[in-house]
């Protein structure tokens, strides 16, 4: 038997420092307030430098996917650039800056993956990773992205109607709703690990339709934007992107689709019911309480001059939603 | 022994000059980039964020000074409280003139809208006229003819840097947490103050008890 005797400067296992910490060091002194309070030390891109030479370095594979190009879903908006679609995104779990999704989750962990679509359906079902972009036809189409933050995007996404997955399921007559939910995974996404750097939300994020806005051909399960998979700060492997509704109905990640009777309680409105509604339909007439919701800024490229500011439409510009909302006061449900 | 180091007018002038030399290119780098889209995807918010938080730490620092000065025993420190504070205005001048320019690109009822009915729109510009008028009476010679007002005006400043605290957290959707450390600080540094809080409360309450008792001497 071979006893071996540490040398005493011998670093003991529980003195190295976990992996986890040790690559978020950056995200804990963010969280901490160390990087906002000297802002003014460093420029604001310093976050992108790579200091300490290992992190940020690696960035999430993507893979190129096959798809149809429906001329119905083509637009003549420019598109946003892929760069600027891949890191300016609001998606919490991996911390509350707009460039933090992209900075965090990279190491990201989408295989395998498990979507199970359940409640008052006939046939649950569930599906891997593979069956995310193998079971129906993949479409690409072209949807004008409005954040409630008053910015907006034009992505070319990648996907197929949330319809057909719910038609395979049969839903019940009794179900009303549908509610999605992100993955929880504290270890892969720092903003669940601590209130610092989650935004104060209460994870894991769900979000929820009416059974008929789930069921319009609009309503969109997307697994990748600009011809390939989708990066983890997009909401890998599959998410949810309903064109007509401010950008937090869109959730990302999602791991389960549930059908039910009764209206879900969504994270944004748990966070704030007098801000976020449960509706959230682009409406330019309704305006946030802290602000205007009549126009907004269209990112494209070009630096701050780019004369950029247009007018919000109604539903954002798809007029073929107005139906589900015909007796429907909309400032009251907003 | 450490000898306690005496900060001379040339260390003063110095620490100016770096003062200047950041400030300056820093406003300057950030805004090439933000100009040639090199600012991450949306390089107005970006401009906004970095003015803001800017003008809010260069107050904060320059509120810093007099404590400092006090318990270092470095009355020369003081001399840097005008610069900084000129900066922390300068900056706050940015925030708004981005905000104008960039982000509601000059349509003036928009402004004028969102000023009155966004009410942590309103206490920012509040905070930036309290923080003008500051800066256009800042010069010595100002200083002098005004005499006393000058210091009772320049107290203005601790409400202003109250608004913009309020202003930040008021901004943010729900990521409190820094805002909070922000207002703590100030809070702390407010606090270093509390005598001079106190001292017009503290002389009306004497005023009183004399007057009382100068009332109880003629009965």
């Amino acid at each position: 038997m071979l006893i071996r005797t540490p040398k005493p400067s011998e670093i003991k296992e529980n003195q190295v420092t976990d992996e986890n910490v040790y690559h978020n060091r950056r995200q804990i002194l963010k969280s901490m307030g160390f990087i906002g309070a000297s802002a003014l030390m460093v420029s604001p891109h310093a976050k992108a430098v790579n200091w300490f030479g290992d992190d940020e370095t690696k960035t999430f594979k993507t893979r190129p996917l096959e798809f149809s190009q429906p001329p119905m879903y083509h637009s003549d908006d420019a598109l946003t650039p892929e760069q600027k679609i891949i890191s300016h995104n609001n998606f919490y779990e991996f911390g509350s800056g707009k460039s933090d999704p992209l900075a965090n989750s990279q190491s990201f962990k989408v295989k395998p993956w498990t979507l199970s679509i359940d409640g008052l359906v006939e046939k649950p079902l569930t599906l891997n990773y593979d069956d995310l972009y193998k079971s129906f036809d993949l479409e690409e189409r072209i949807y004008r992205l409005r954040c409630v933050e008053a910015w907006s995007m034009v992505v070319p996404w990648i996907g197929y109607s949330l319809a057909n997955l719910i038609k395979k399921a049969q839903p019940l007559s009794a179900a009303k709703y549908v509610v999605f939910e992100t993955l929880y995974d504290p270890k892969q996404m720092p903003g669940q690990r601590n209130r610092f750097t989650g935004g104060g939300i209460d994870y894991p994020y769900v979000e929820g339709l009416r059974l008929d806005e789930a069921m319009h051909p609009l309503t969109l399960m997307s697994v990748g934007l600009y011809g390939k998979t989708l990066p983890p700060q997009n909401g890998a492997p599959i998410r949810l992107v309903v064109p007509w509704k401010y950008g937090f109905k869109s959730i990302k990640s999602v791991v389960r689709i549930r059908l039910t009777d009764k209206k879900p309680k969504t994270t944004w409105e748990q966070l704030a019911a007098s801000e976020y509604g449960f509706y959230a339909n682009v409406n330019p007439q309704v305006d946030h309480p802290r602000w205007t919701q009549a126009s907004e800024r269209r990112i494209t490229s070009g630096g701050l001059f780019t004369r950029n500011r247009i007018e919000t439409q109604m539903f954002n510009g798809y007029p073929e939603v107005v139906s589900m909302y015909a007796d429907m006061d909309l400032r009251k449900f907003y | 022994m450490i000898k306690p180091v005496r900060i001379s007018p040339s260390h003063t002038f110095g620490i100016k000059i770096t003062l200047h030399l950041a400030a300056l290119s820093l406003l300057f780098v950030t805004y090439y980039q933000a100009f040639t889209d090199q600012l991450g995807a949306d390089p107005v918010k970006a401009i906004l964020h970095f003015t803001g938080i800017g003008a809010f730490n260069l107050l904060l620092l320059s509120l810093l000074i007099s404590p400092l000065a006090k318990y270092l025993r470095q009355g020369q420190l003081v001399t840097l409280r005008r610069p900084i504070g000129l900066y922390a205005f300068a900056y706050a001048l940015c925030h708004f003139s981005s905000y104008l320019l960039f982000e509601l690109q000059l349509e003036w009822s928009l402004l004028l809208s969102e000023l009155l009915k966004r009410p942590y729109i309103s206490v920012g510009f509040i905070a930036l006229l309290i923080l003008s008028i500051l800066a256009a009476t800042s010069t010595k010679s100002i200083q002098r003819h005004m005499g006393r007002t000058w210091q009772k005006t320049h107290n203005w400043v601790y409400v202003a840097s109250l608004l913009i605290a309020l202003h930040y957290i008021w901004s943010v959707k729900s990521e409190l947490i820094q805002p909070i450390i922000y207002i703590l600080v100030l809070l702390a540094l407010l606090a270093t103050r509390k005598a001079k809080f106190l001292k017009p409360i503290k002389s009306a309450l004497n005023r009183r008890t004399k007057t009382a008792q100068s009332k109880k001497k003629l009965a």
